[in-house]
């Protein structure tokens, strides 16, 4: 029976074997082309790094240095502030991380798991706003924030990113295809909702919060915007407002200017690498971004 | 008695798993969504408090030559990202979803431009663009353009050498929406196309383009809202010049607001902002709605 009942096989080939060999050299000549428009910019970034400044920019162009400067790499840290930037930057982008995956996952919790009246029209309104651009709301958040005496402390920046809705939202999504099933048998053992949250959903949640926690962790390392606005005083500046204030002060110095792209950038690749997996399920997940 | 008592219990369980969060949400996101629909009526300077004004803001915004200076490079950045960064990141899907060698790699290496911080890339790339010595330019030469523009230092050609910065960065993150998309499309109707003689474009045009019609319906309208919220690129790349060529709400906005102090009438600008973000994303649910049913 089993036998007699497999379809009949389909010649689902009509192309020729030559022709297809050609669509896949193709294929695979679109993916040069692809990998080199991306990743060519990046590289260029990485060799003027390890020119002299007057070899930055030759005709023709230099595609290899040839006698790397790395001496540029110690230089960066004596003619600007790096430490300071990076310091503030690492100490902004933990505590916010640390906040959003918190509040977040426990208001989703919330959010997803508790019944009780007036949840869905407060849900409505944190929904309501993702679609509002923050360009649009800036000015009277800024006034919001001074009148808190936040703005020019790291505060600022923690405030302004660490209740996003798009932790909420996205631990709401992971916590719905969490069976109530299995909360109620906890609930009937006698297990609180908080003790339900720390012991049941935070683990189960792991590599939910690890996207989370990454899309963060990324958001805040490169945020321009926040602390352009709020970080005045030089000494809370971050890695990014630190970069842009050296490109301005030595604009010439386009070999040392890439010293410090390649430095602030590192950090992200290397953490984008290593978590890849949790970052993209999230993006793909969610399709959201700040 | 006791049940009453429950329910009041289980909603102040459940109010305070939200208070964290929901505290920081409404006092700088809710609060201020809110308050700019005020601020938008009133005159107000660092100084003073706010005054209200009535339309007085928006009179002045009429006659108001630099705010339709920025109103129209933001309809312009829109109108060539958009097809654009689609057109694009649809390709790189198609290419990623056959079965091709060195694949992963790419969808790896498609994200770079995306998590990295648009301070370097605003940097490297007017490094790229520099007209006399830079790079691109010198490739055009070499294929034989003989008058290259100057890029991100004329007039004419800063905004497109913004527009083709901001679709690479954003090609990776939409490339891996629509990825999605494509493995949501059963294999079967493939077949069945190909079963049909269905050539490849047949097939493309009859299954993958329905196929992903939720998919591109979303995409587009994230991709509208982006691209008329533009702001920190052109704010890194170009500072708005040369000129007020590539000035766009956004920066009008934080220029009104943050340099020059007019929290009002750069209140009654977010308000246009938040106005065109909003019609945009009705008329795109409206349209998708007539065009399904």
């Amino acid at each position: 029976m089993t036998t007699l009942s497999r379809p009949i096989p389909v010649v689902l080939r009509p192309t020729t074997p030559r022709r297809s060999r050609s669509w896949r050299l193709l294929g695979y000549l679109a993916l040069a082309a692809a990998s080199a428009g991306v990743l060519l910019p990046f590289y260029w970034m990485v060799m003027s790094s390890l020119k002299t400044n007057n070899d930055v920019f030759t005709l023709p162009v230099e595609w290899i240095a040839a006698d790397p400067v790395w001496s540029n790499y110690a230089d960066i840290w004596a003619k600007s502030d790096m430490t300071t930037w990076l310091g503030n930057t690492v100490l902004l982008s933990a505590t916010v991380t640390f906040l959003q995956v918190f509040t977040g996952s426990f208001a989703a919790y919330g959010f997803a798991k508790i019944r009780f009246p007036g949840r869905d029209a407060l849900f409505l309104a944190y929904i309501g706003t993702l679609a509002v651009p923050w360009q649009s709301y800036m000015v009277p958040q800024f006034v919001m924030m001074s009148k808190l005496q936040l703005t020019d402390t790291l505060w600022s920046i923690v405030a302004l990113q660490a209740f996003g809705a798009l932790g909420v939202f996205m631990m709401k999504q992971f916590y719905e295809t969490v069976p109530d099933e299995l909360l109620d048998a906890a609930r009937i053992d006698g297990m609180s909702e908080y003790g339900i949250y720390r012991r049941i959903m935070l683990p189960l949640s792991a590599p939910a919060l690890a996207s989370l926690a990454l899309i963060t962790l990324v958001t805040t390392w490169n945020d321009y915007l926040g602390p352009l606005l709020y970080l005045r005083s030089p000494d809370l500046w971050t890695i990014q407002l630190g970069l842009k204030s050296f490109i301005s002060q030595y604009n010439a110095e386009h070999a040392l200017i890439m010293t410090g792209s390649v430095l602030s950038v590192l950090p992200i690749v290397v953490i984008f690498l290593a978590g890849q997996r949790y970052f993209v399920e999230g993006i793909a997940t969610t399709g959201l971004k700040g | 008695m006791s049940a009453a008592r429950a329910r009041w219990r289980t909603t102040a369980v459940g109010l305070s798993f939200l208070l964290p969060n929901f505290l920081g949400f409404l006092i700088l996101t809710l609060v201020p969504v809110v308050l700019l629909f005020y601020y938008g009526f009133t005159e107000w300077d660092v100084f003073g408090g706010a005054t209200w004004s009535g339309l007085d803001n928006f009179r002045r915004m009429w006659g108001d030559a630099s705010f339709w200076t920025a109103l129209g490079n933001t309809g312009y950045y829109a109108v060539f990202h958009i097809p654009l960064t689609l057109a694009v990141s649809l390709g790189l899907a198609l290419l990623l979803n056959r079965k091709l060698r060195g694949v992963g790699f790419f969808r790896t290496v498609a994200f770079f431009p995306y998590i990295t911080s648009v301070v370097a890339i605003a940097q490297i790339w007017n490094m790229l663009f520099s007209p006399g010595f830079g790079p691109v330019n010198e490739v055009l030469r070499w294929l034989g353009v003989a008058n290259p523009p100057g890029w991100t230092t004329s007039a004419d050609a800063s905004m497109p050498a913004v527009i083709l910065v901001g679709t690479w960065r954003d090609m990776g993150y939409y490339m891996l929406l629509f990825l999605a998309g494509l493995q949501t499309i059963p294999g079967q109707l493939y077949e069945a196309a190909r079963v049909d003689g269905a050539n490849a474009w047949q097939r493309f045009r009859a299954v993958t383009l329905p196929g992903l019609r939720p998919t591109t319906f979303f995409i587009t309208v994230l991709l509208t809202i982006g691209s008329f919220k533009v702001f920190d690129l052109i704010l890194v790349m170009t500072d708005g010049g040369p000129g007020q060529s590539t000035l766009v709400l956004s920066q009008y906005i934080y220029k009104k607001g943050f340099q020059e102090n007019e929290f009002g009438y750069a209140s009654a600008v977010s308000i246009v902002l938040f106005a065109i973000c909003f019609l945009v994303t009705v008329v795109q649910f409206v349209v998708n709605k007539r065009g399904s049913s």
